[in-house]
């Protein structure tokens, strides 16, 4: 009887489907060859020092998978036994993997720690500052549980003056790390909060596990609003205390962190005004001093000081004002001689004489008629006498 | 919430005591000086002694949120 090649594989496949060893088994080895395709199924080999054995992961099974497969790792697979009937090959299809020995929360932490450390996520030289007097402290966690409690106790009784601000969230199970992160996004988007304290109460490493997901890490480092971690106990540490500005070992502490204390401030306050008092009053003492000693040392030198000033500033009047008599003076005399040359008299004395009729002066010989008593005026004296004759001149 | 913030207040008065303290001033600046330090001491303890802030949680309405007083004994 001659078969097909399919029929052939078919038929094998079918025997080893029917092994009830095969339908389930647990089997660790070594990974290999591991490749994770764009479809979301893992192809790999798994091995040890003498024999390997080609295994698929199919997107459903990979996308549980909580860590990360790399070659070299070792691993528990659990799956069954089938042939690929295109290649003949059989195959190992598992359901489920875990890291060999360690559990595969802690590889994925690792894992997860390591990346983001590469990229700087945790670089110190990222980290904002506390702000010192924030108005409002935003506080992402569980409503209920000790958690929030203690936060909401420890920042009323610390610092009245801030608001709290909760925003809710699932802090495990499905979904709580992306609520975490939207919350975080939600406040530095509405600017709703000065200080953001992002955490829950203690637990197992399941229970943390949404404070070691990359959602919150990658919401946390993005914030801009200053972020205090408060997961858990002082023991237990997650990506998120990475990553975040600062990490309290506990929601109580994380409130202490976010917040000063009034009673401190209050002190402070008292204090410096003590402090002003006594800077004022010590510099009053002085000045005082100052003053007495130089009073009871030479009472006269400010007078006498004094003194000299007022007799240079008389000596500088003085001389100012000699100088403007002299220059007055000298205009003075400038004016006289102008004045001089222009006197009547002046005139006279150069040889010219003024005629008078009937006490007026005479301007033109149209005003005279023969025979006229007239009077001249000289420098040294007068004249009387009689027109003879006018004689007009022609051209004037 | 006080128009000036807490914080500069509390700066201030901190740099206005190591003035002070320095002396090196007219009486009259280091009176000016001591009076805007009594004040913005006035004013940090009004603040201090503001009344109680409230504690509000967040609770999903339409596309937001609202706020509500938090009870914690309730929970939400």
């Amino acid at each position: 009887m001659t078969i097909t090649v399919t029929q052939l594989n078919r038929y094998i496949k079918s025997i080893i489907e029917k092994d009830i060893h095969l339908v389930n088994v647990v089997v660790k080895g070594e990974l290999s060859n591991f490749k994770l395709h764009t479809s979301g199924h893992c192809y790999m080999t798994l091995k040890d020092e003498n024999s390997a054995i080609r295994a698929v992961m199919f997107k459903s099974a990979a996308s549980l998978l909580k860590f990360r497969p790399e070659n070299g790792m070792k691993v528990v697979c659990e799956g069954r036994i089938s042939v690929y009937e295109r290649d003949g090959q059989y195959q190992l299809y598992i359901n489920a993997m875990q890291p060999d020995g360690v559990g595969d929360l802690h590889v994925a932490f690792e894992q997860l720690k390591e990346k983001l450390q590469k990229e700087g996520l945790f670089d110190p030289k990222k980290k904002k500052p506390i702000p010192k007097f924030p108005k409002t402290v935003g506080v992402i966690t569980s409503p209920t549980g000790a958690a929030v409690r203690d936060i909401v106790n420890v920042i009323t009784r610390r610092y009245p003056s801030a608001e709290i601000l909760i925003m809710p969230v699932l802090v495990q199970g499905d979904g709580a790390a992306e609520q975490i992160a939207k919350a975080i996004y939600y406040f530095n988007r509405e600017k709703s909060a000065d200080v953001l304290i992002v955490g829950r109460g203690g637990g197992s490493i399941e229970e943390l596990w949404a404070f070691n997901e990359e959602p919150v890490a990658r919401a946390l480092f993005a914030s801009e609003i200053p972020t205090i971690s408060a997961v858990g106990h002082e023991t237990d540490f997650t990506i998120a205390d990475f990553v975040a500005d600062l990490r309290a070992p506990t929601p109580s502490a994380a409130a202490e962190l976010a917040v000063p204390s009034k009673l401190e401030l209050m002190a402070l306050l008292r204090q410096n005004y003590s402090r002003m008092l006594y800077a004022v009053r010590k510099s009053i003492e002085s000045k005082k001093e100052i003053l007495s000693r130089f009073a009871i040392k030479n009472p006269m030198d400010m007078v006498n000081q004094n003194r000299i000033m007022v007799d240079n500033s008389v000596k500088h009047l003085m001389s100012a004002a000699g100088k403007i008599f002299q220059q007055k003076s000298k205009a003075l005399a400038v004016a006289a001689a102008r004045i001089n040359d222009l006197s009547p008299l002046n005139v006279l004395a150069r040889g010219y004489g003024v005629v008078e009729k009937e006490g007026r002066i005479i301007k033109s010989v149209k005003q005279i008629s023969k025979g006229d008593a007239l009077y001249v005026r000289l420098s040294d004296g007068n004249v009387k006498c009689s027109a003879h004759e006018t004689e007009e001149f022609v051209n004037v | 919430m006080s128009e000036i913030s807490f914080e500069k207040s509390m700066a201030a008065l901190d740099e206005i005591v190591k003035k002070l303290e320095q002396g090196d001033m007219s009486l009259e600046e280091m009176l000016k000086l001591f009076e805007r330090g009594i004040a913005l001491s006035r004013i940090c303890n009004e603040i201090l002694n503001e009344a109680e802030k409230k504690v509000n949680v967040l609770i999903k309405k339409d596309d937001g949120y609202e706020k509500q007083e938090f009870n914690p004994s309730e929970g939400v």
